[in-house]
């Protein structure tokens, strides 16, 4: 992964973009997570044909080569579904910065090495009003937590684990099974017994009456 | 240091910290057959075993049909992923509840009813809803794929653990108030992003006179809230409601496990970084408006003009809300037409919820022209509710009675809201599209919604006649 992510501004200027909106509830019923991007935004994307929608920034041919998106607060909101990051990350997108995020997205985001960066209100605004006519080009430095645009520079904060994951890339399973494997055997050792389930046990006896 | 239940629970379960990040022991691990595939099919690519199968339970929820168990409405893909889900859970030896399984059910009704949640535990599943859980006392996570795949691995959870949320909720409902006016009432409140990053705790008297499964109802829909999870402290009603779940711990280890759990109750000066308190006799019959759970008004109010609200991005949002449902400001909302009824989803379809709904619905009939549907929570709840003749109350009013599932709270299985048409629904979305493309929702309690398919419209249900059903 890179320390820093240089991309051209896609401006989806509203609050609340939840992640129903961002990938549909229908597109995932598949068996894998590539392809989703086809389908990223797809009700606000495409009308009832499947014909793009023209009002709409993705279909803008100013935005087409777009990789940060830029939005506003509680960003990802709702259902944990992972595929609204893959969705992303296949079309294309490499960071969103938003006011906030909703908190399962975010954790999902930074497994998947997309980078969602919060910034105040008043420089997403700035952004946005940048980002207008699609020539406005962001630089995310992960390194030194700092967004250049337009001849500025804002620092943000971000948590260091993730800022760690984002620059590394390095599997977290591998990670936890090379660091934590005792102690979580350790834990197990002493865990309470009612804690303990039979499960498939006791659905026999259920089922048997 | 005065703790809460929220640090009792983590501290129980906390294996190591790096930075910001706990790694917490996850007790339970539920998962279904939309949000497992990709992480079964990494874990068969890297020789992946799955630690707990013991701790682990599949169940078929999301895409299965309702209609029939013999001959079910099923497109391809759907039927794709319940057998993944099928094979899967035999090559890694997880327990599984198929769809003919007398106890399948939506996976956040079945692990309280079978006494697989617990109080005092650590739980997640691939979905948002996890919150649910929480209403037993146990700190319950929605997690995403690659986190699925980790608890599978590992038994662990990376998480940052949240801020603390307090939410006491003073004084008694008023009659006809339910726990989801309740939640619909506080979302309105705090806002979509109000509990984004912290963990809710409900207490005081509403929320101490509240069965169980209100409880279920008000901690599942705080995810709407933006919460990370939400949690209520085990009290007497808890310990009697997993112990007549089959799978509670039996013997001696009931005695251990109740005693254990007793000593959760957040210690009296726990500090919160945010504290609210509300006063439950203000709480009316709710009725979302918009195409977030936060737009919301009570039943006796009227669609708000955008015009009056100061923020500019939150005019922008009423007006295009507004256009999608196809409403006018000012109305009111008892002049809101519905065409379908949908009593169903982890929210409320349980036991509880259904007795609420059949209430109101006995000796009545369905309005001409509504499509009503009650779909239970589990096939546990719909066995139980037909042993109590609930069904017939349903039927004969003119309700479909179906096999349970999640069903049109998000329909990826047949059960859809055409475009354009308006539901009352018992869920907890109302985003754009979220029943069906260009579906129009309008969430509401089970009592609500049962009274919107008997007069066509959105009505106040403590003007209504109830009957005594069980």
């Amino acid at each position: 992964m890179p320390e820093k992510i240089e991309g051209k501004v896609i401006p989806l200027p509203l609050d609340n973009i939840d992640t129903d909106q961002i990938i549909p509830a229908q597109f995932l019923r598949f068996l894998k997570k590539e392809g989703l991007g086809k389908y990223l935004f797809y009700r606000w994307r495409y009308d009832e044909n499947e014909r793009p929608k023209a009002d709409f920034v993705l279909n803008d041919p100013r935005f087409k080569d777009g990789t940060v998106l830029v939005s506003k607060k509680n960003f990802g909101i709702g259902s944990s579904r992972e595929n609204a990051v893959w969705a992303l990350t296949d079309y294309g997108i490499k960071a969103v910065l938003a006011e906030s995020f909703g908190d399962i997205f975010y954790g999902n985001s930074i497994k998947n090495g997309l980078a969602c960066i919060k910034l105040p209100e008043s420089i997403i605004n700035d952004i946005i009003e940048k980002a207008k006519e699609g020539k406005l080009t962001v630089t995310i430095d992960l390194l030194n937590k700092k967004v250049v645009y337009a001849g500025k520079e804002i620092s943000f904060e971000i948590e260091e684990y993730a800022r760690r994951r984002l620059i590394s890339g390095e599997s977290e399973i591998e990670y936890t099974l090379s660091h934590y494997s005792k102690k979580i055997e350790e834990y197990e050792r002493n865990m309470k017994s009612f804690v303990k389930t039979n499960f498939n046990e006791a659905l026999r006896k259920l089922l048997e009456g | 240091m005065p703790y809460s239940i929220i640090d009792k629970i983590w501290e129980a379960h906390e294996i190591a910290k790096e930075d910001e990040m706990s790694l917490l022991y996850i007790d339970r691990h539920l998962t279904h057959e939309v949000t497992s595939p990709v992480a079964f099919s990494d874990m068969k690519k890297k020789g992946y075993k799955v630690r707990r199968p013991d701790l682990s339970l599949a169940v078929m929820d999301h895409n299965v049909p309702t209609d029939s168990k013999v001959n079910p409405t099923i497109d391809e893909l759907s039927k794709q992923q319940m057998d993944a889900l099928w094979e899967n859970s035999k090559t890694f030896n997880v327990p599984l509840l198929d769809f003919y399984s007398p106890y399948q059910g939506i996976i956040h009704v079945v692990g309280p009813e079978l006494g697989f949640s617990l109080p005092g535990l650590t739980i997640a599943a691939g979905d948002s809803h996890t919150s649910t859980h929480g209403a037993l006392g146990s700190l319950a996570f929605g997690i995403g794929t690659s986190e699925v795949e980790h608890v599978f691995v590992t038994q662990t959870l990376w998480i940052k653990k949240p801020k603390q949320f307090k939410i006491k909720i003073n004084g008694k409902l008023n009659k006809g108030v339910s726990a989801k006016d309740v939640a619909l009432y506080i979302i309105g409140k705090i806002g979509t992003g109000g509990a984004i990053g912290h963990i809710i705790e409900y207490s005081g008297e509403a929320v101490s006179d509240m069965e169980v499964e209100g409880r279920m109802t008000l901690c599942n829909m705080s995810i709407e809230a933006g919460a990370r999870t939400a949690i209520v402290a085990p009290d007497e009603k808890t310990f009697s409601y997993v112990k007549n779940a089959p799978l509670a711990p039996k013997g001696s280890e009931w005695e251990e496990a109740v005693k254990y759990w007793e000593s959760l109750k957040s210690d009296p000066n726990a500090k919160y970084e945010k504290e609210i308190e509300i006063d439950a006799s203000s709480i009316k019959p709710m009725v979302t408006w918009g195409t977030n759970p936060a737009m919301v008004i009570p039943i006796d109010g009227e669609v708000p003009y955008p015009s009056e609200v100061k923020d500019e991005s939150l005019r922008a949002e009423y007006e295009r809300a507004l256009k999608y449902m196809g409403l006018n400001p000012g109305q009111k909302i008892t002049d809101v037409k519905v065409d379908y009824v949908f009593i169903g989803s982890c929210t409320n379809a349980r036991l509880s919820d259904l007795i609420e709904a059949a209430k109101v619905v006995k000796n009545k009939k369905v309005s001409k022209g509504v499509k009503a549907l009650v779909v239970p929570g589990s096939e546990w709840v719909k066995r139980t509710a037909e042993r109590l003749g609930l069904h017939r109350i349903f039927i004969e009013a003119g309700f479909e009675w179906r096999h349970s599932g999640c069903s049109m709270c998000i329909a990826m299985n047949s059960d859809r809201l055409p475009p354009g048409k308006r539901s009352a629904s018992t869920s907890n979305r109302n985003f754009e599209n979220r029943q069906g493309p260009g579906g129009r929702t309008h969430l509401v309690s089970p009592a609500m919604a049962a009274a919107a398919a008997i007069y066509g419209h959105f009505v106040d249900v403590r003007n209504v006649e109830i009957s005594e059903v069980v």
